[in-house]
C-alpha cells in the first residue's frame, strides 16, 4: 500500500487511542475530585495528569495556575491544544478523510460521527453539564472505532498499519499513567506509616486501576487488597490485560511482522527484545532498579520504534 | 417566455396534467403528507453529513469558522426521463464524444479540419488549451476524453414541446458522477417502494464501467495494468468523489507526493518500495500535472509525468490537452465536426451562439446584451458569466466593457428557458430549473450508464445550477421502458396458502 496511507491509518489509530486515554485519566482525576481532600492533593492529581502528557509548561503559559475547571477545559475543548480530546478526534478524523477509501464505509463512517458528534456535544455545552458522561463516550467511540475495524476490515496492511498504531499509543500512554501516578505518590513505595496515608493510598492506586479499567480484573487476578507492587505488576507484565505494556507490545510485535519489508528486521529485534524483556522480567526486579528509571527507558525505546516505523514504511524513500 | 416543466403539461401547475411518464411518481407524491417528505429530507441531510459526502467551497468557513465542508442540497423529487428519449439521447451523446475525440486526435496530428477550412486554425492554435507538447504524441486507441460529461438542457422549441440541447462538452476533469451515484443510493434508502412501482434503470455499474475503460486506456504491453486515481488531495472541492470513485473500484487514491518518474516510468511509493503506474486517472488540471513542463511551482503533480507520457509508458485520462475541445469557442464548431469525421447528422442540438470574435456577432451581442447570456470563453463554474435579464443595468454594462476590451474572450447565446421539475423547497413544492449532465465512457468502445447528475437551480427564477452558486442536485430515473408502470404492488407480500 502506498507509504502515505499506511502513515494517516497509523496516526488515525493512535490519535483514536489518545483520545480515549486521555478521557479515561480525566475521568478518573474527575472522579478522585468528587472524594473528599485537600485542595493540595488535588492538586497534585492535576497536576500529574498534564505532566503525564508534558502540557504542564502549555498549560501554565496559557492559564496560570492549576484549576481543575481550567485543566479539564483545556484538556478536553481547546483546540490549540494538540492533545485536548477534540484535537485528537478531529486528527484522527482528518486522518481518516485523507484515505477514506482504504477504511470500510463503516469505520470511515464511526469516525466521521465521532468527531460531527463531539463538535455537537461540545457546542451545546453536554460537557459541562454531565463530564463523566462525555468522557464516557469518548470510551466508547474508541472501542466502537477498533470494533468496527476489527469487525469489518480485510485483514490486510490497512488493518495491521491501524492495530500497530493502536497498540503503539496505548503502550506510550499506560507506561505514562503508571509513572506519573506512582512518581506523584511522594510516600514510600512500600507503604505509608499512618493510616490515613494508607487510605489516601488506597484510593490512588484503585484510581489508576480504574482509569485502565482494571479494579474488577485486579480483585479477580490476585485475591488481595490493593497493593502498589501488583498493580505495577497488573499493568506492566500481565499478558492477559489488554492495557498492560506486555499486552500491548504482543500486538505491536504480532502487527509489524505481518508488514515487514527489505529494511524493517532492525526495527522488528528491537521491538521483540523490549517485548522478551516484558515476557521474562519480575516485578522486583523491576521494582529493585526503579520503577520510574525503568518507565522512563521504556517509553524511551517505544518512542524510538515509532519513529523506526515512520522511517521503515510511512516516509516515503526517494529511490 | 414559453415554459417547459418535466412533470406538468403546463405552468403554472393549476390545472394541469401530469405527463405521462410522470403519472405513477405524480400520484405516490400526492399520497405523501408533507410532514413525512420534510422528516425524510432531514434524514437525508443526516446521512450526507455522517458519510462524508461534501464539497469544499474555496475560501469559505462553516458556521463555527472551523471548516470549508457543504452538503450539495438533495432534492428529493427525481426528474424522470422516458426510455425513448433517453435512447435517443444516449445515441447523440456517442456520436458527439466519438467526434470529440476525432477533432482532437485530429489537432495534434494532421489537422485536417483547419486545412478543410472548418474551424479557422487560430481558434485553436491562439486557444490557451492547446498543448503543444502534445503534438503528435499518440495515445492508445486514440482516445483522449475517456470521461466526458456533456451538460444538456431542455428548453421548450416555438410549440412548447421540449428539446434537449447540449449546453457544454466537458472533456477536461469533469465531476459530479459521485452525486449521481450517492443520490440514488439516497432515494432507495428513503424511498425503497418507488422503486419496486417503477421501472428506473440501475446505475451502480457505472465504477465498474470507469475501471473498464481506464483498463482498455493502459499502455498497449500491460498485461496486469495498475490503475490509480491522482487526486489534488482532501482541500480539493471534489475530494470526496476521488476518494469514493478510488474505494469503488479498489484502486489506490495517490497524491502527487506520492508518485515518482524514473527511467521514463512512473512509480508510487508503497510500504514495500516502488510500484509501477500504469494508467492514472487524474482530477488534476493540465496546469498542474507535471512541474518541468507546465506550472513550474505545482506541487500536485509529479515531475517527469509527460516524459513517461510520452514515451508511452503511462496512460493519462483523460488526456493532456482536451481543454482546447471543450472551450467555449469551439463548442459552435462541434455540429460541423459530427459531419465532417464521422458523415452524420448531428442527433443533439447545440444551443445556436454568437462568437464575439465575429463582427456582426459582436455588435448583435452588444446591441441585445440585456436578453442574452454571456459566458467567458475560459470560464467555469458559473463564474463569469452574465444572464442579461436578470441582470442590473451596472452589471450589463460592466460586462459590455470587458466585451468590447476583449471580445474573443466572450460567446453569447439566446437566454434559454431551461425546463423546470417540481422541486421540494421551503415553501412546498415548487418548479425549479434543472439541467442534466451525464458521463461518457470512452475505451474500447463509448458506453454510458442510463442516468446522469441533475442539478437544480433552487433559488426561484435562477437559471445557474452550479453547486458553487447554490444549485443543488437530483436523482435523475431512465424508465426502462415507455409501457405503462407496473400496478403499485401492495408493501407487503400475499400470505402463501399451504
Amino acid at each position: 500500500m502506498l507509504s502515505r496511507t499506511a502513515d494517516h491509518l497509523f496516526w488515525m489509530s493512535r490519535y483514536t487511542e489518545r483520545a480515549e486515554n486521555t478521557a479515561r485519566m480525566l475521568d478518573v482525576n474527575y472522579q478522585t475530585s468528587l472524594l473528599p481532600q485537600s485542595a493540595a492533593v488535588a492538586r497534585v492529581g492535576w497536576q500529574g495528569l498534564l505532566s503525564i502528557s508534558e502540557l504542564l509548561p502549555a498549560y501554565n503559559t496559557q492559564y496560570g495556575d492549576i484549576v481543575p475547571r481550567d485543566v479539564m477545559e483545556f484538556m478536553v475543548k481547546d483546540e490549540e491544544n494538540p492533545s485536548s480530546i477534540i484535537s485528537c478526534l478531529r486528527a484522527a478524523r482528518e486522518n481518516a478523510r485523507a484515505v477514506r477509501g482504504s477504511l470500510t464505509t463503516e469505520a470511515w463512517e464511526t469516525q466521521n460521527q465521532t468527531w460531527l458528534e463531539a463538535r455537537r456535544m461540545l457546542r451545546d455545552g453536554e460537557f459541562e453539564r454531565d463530564p463523566a458522561q462525555f468522557f464516557d463516550w469518548v470510551k466508547f467511540r474508541s472501542h466502537l472505532s477498533r470494533g468496527v475495524t476489527q469487525g469489518t476490515m480485510l485483514q490486510d496492511e490497512a488493518y495491521h498499519f491501524l492495530r500497530l498504531g493502536t497498540f503503539l499509543e496505548r503502550a506510550d500512554n499506560t507506561a505514562r499513567l503508571v509513572d506519573v501516578k506512582f512518581h506523584a505518590l511522594e510516600s514510600d513505595f512500600y507503604g505509608a506509616a499512618s493510616e490515613k496515608d494508607q487510605e489516601y493510598d488506597f484510593y490512588h492506586w484503585s484510581s489508576i486501576l480504574r482509569s485502565v479499567s482494571a479494579f474488577e480484573i485486579y480483585r479477580k487476578v490476585y485475591r488481595d487488597v490493593i497493593k502498589p507492587e501488583r498493580v505495577a505488576d497488573l499493568l506492566i507484565l500481565r499478558a492477559d490485560m489488554p492495557r498492560s505494556l506486555h499486552a500491548s507490545l504482543v500486538e505491536v510485535v504480532r502487527n509489524l511482522a505481518q508488514v515487514s519489508n527489505d529494511q524493517s528486521a532492525e526495527t522488528q529485534r528491537r521491538a521483540g527484545k523490549l517485548l522478551a524483556d516484558l515476557q521474562y522480567g519480575r516485578i522486583d526486579e523491576i521494582l529493585a532498579t526503579g520503577l520510574h528509571a525503568f518507565l522512563t527507558q521504556f517509553l524511551d525505546r517505544v518512542n524510538e520504534l515509532g519513529m523506526r516505523i515512520s522511517r521503515d514504511f510511512l516516509i516515503p524513500s526517494s529511490s | 417566455m414559453l415554459k417547459f416543466d418535466e412533470m406538468y403539461t403546463q405552468l403554472p401547475i393549476e390545472g394541469s396534467d401530469i405527463r405521462e411518464h410522470y403519472k405513477a411518481y405524480g400520484q405516490w407524491l400526492a399520497r405523501q403528507p408533507g410532514a413525512s417528505m420534510r422528516a425524510r429530507r432531514e434524514e437525508a441531510e443526516m446521512i450526507f453529513r455522517r458519510v462524508g459526502i461534501t464539497f469544499a467551497v474555496y475560501g469559505a468557513k462553516d458556521e463555527d469558522g472551523s471548516g470549508t465542508e457543504r452538503l450539495i442540497p438533495f432534492d428529493l423529487i427525481p426528474r424522470i426521463i422516458p426510455a425513448h428519449e433517453w435512447r435517443s439521447m444516449e445515441k447523440g451523446l456517442v456520436q458527439r464524444v466519438t467526434a470529440l475525440n476525432r477533432f482532437i486526435h485530429d489537432v495534434y496530428h494532421g489537422q485536417e479540419i483547419i486545412k478543410a477550412g472548418i474551424v479557422p486554425a487560430e481558434q485553436i492554435m491562439n486557444n490557451a488549451q492547446f498543448r503543444p507538447e502534445m503534438m503528435g504524441v499518440d495515445v492508445p486507441n486514440q482516445i483522449y476524453s475517456q470521461i466526458s460529461g456533456i451538460d444538456i438542457v431542455r428548453a421548450p422549441d416555438a410549440k412548447g414541446n421540449g428539446e434537449y440541447y447540449v449546453l457544454e462538452d466537458n472533456l477536461r476533469v469533469p465531476s459530479g458522477v459521485s452525486y449521481m451515484l450517492e443520490n440514488r443510493k439516497m432515494m432507495m434508502r428513503l424511498f425503497p417502494d418507488l422503486f419496486s412501482q417503477n421501472r428506473v434503470a440501475p446505475v451502480a455499474h457505472y465504477p465498474d464501467l470507469l475501471l473498464e475503460t481506464l483498463r482498455a486506456s493502459a499502455p498497449p504491453a500491460t498485461a496486469e495494468p495498475t490503475v490509480v486515481v491522482l487526486t489534488p488531495g482532501m482541500y480539493n472541492s471534489a475530494y470526496f468523489e476521488h476518494a469514493f470513485l478510488a474505494q469503488q473500484m479498489g484502486v489506490e487514491l495517490v497524491e502527487g507526493q506520492d508518485l515518482l518518474v524514473k527511467d521514463d516510468f512512473v512509480w508510487m511509493r508503497t510500504t514495500r518500495g516502488l510500484r509501477k503506474v500504469d494508467v492514472i486517472y487524474r482530477r488534476v488540471d493540465d496546469d498542474f500535472l507535471d512541474p518541468e513542463v507546465f506550472r513550474p511551482n505545482s506541487t500536485l503533480g509529479c515531475a517527469g509525468l509527460m516524459r513517461a507520457y510520452k514515451a508511452g509508458n503511462v496512460a493519462i485520462c483523460n488526456s493532456v490537452g482536451t481543454g482546447v475541445a471543450d472551450d467555449k469557442s469551439i463548442y459552435p464548431y462541434v455540429p460541423k465536426m459530427i459531419e465532417f469525421y464521422l458523415g452524420e447528422k448531428p442527433i443533439l442540438n447545440n444551443v445556436p451562439t454568437y462568437m464575439c470574435r465575429n463582427k456582426d456577432d459582436l455588435s448583435y451581442v452588444l446591441a441585445n446584451l440585456k436578453d442574452l447570456v454571456v459566458k467567458e470563453v475560459h470560464g467555469a463554474g458559473g463564474y463569469g458569466m452574465l444572464v442579461g435579464p436578470a441582470a442590473t443595468k451596472a452589471e450589463i454594462e460592466d460586462f459590455r466593457k470587458a466585451v468590447e476590451a476583449n471580445p474573443s474572450g466572450y460567446i453569447a447565446q439566446p437566454t434559454l428557458s431551461l425546463s423546470s421539475c417540481p422541486t421540494f423547497v421551503e415553501s412546498g413544492i415548487a418548479p425549479r430549473h434543472i439541467d442534466l449532465r451525464p458521463f461518457v465512457l470512452s475505451g474500447k468502445e463509448v458506453q454510458m450508464v442510463p442516468g446522469g447528475l441533475t442539478r437544480v437551480a433552487l433559488k426561484e427564477g435562477s437559471l445557474v445550477v452550479n453547486s458553487s452558486q447554490g444549485g443543488g442536485t437530483k436523482d435523475t430515473w431512465i424508465l426502462e421502458d415507455d409501457a405503462s408502470p407496473a400496478p403499485a404492488v401492495a408493501s407487503q407480500s400475499q400470505k402463501q396458502s399451504a
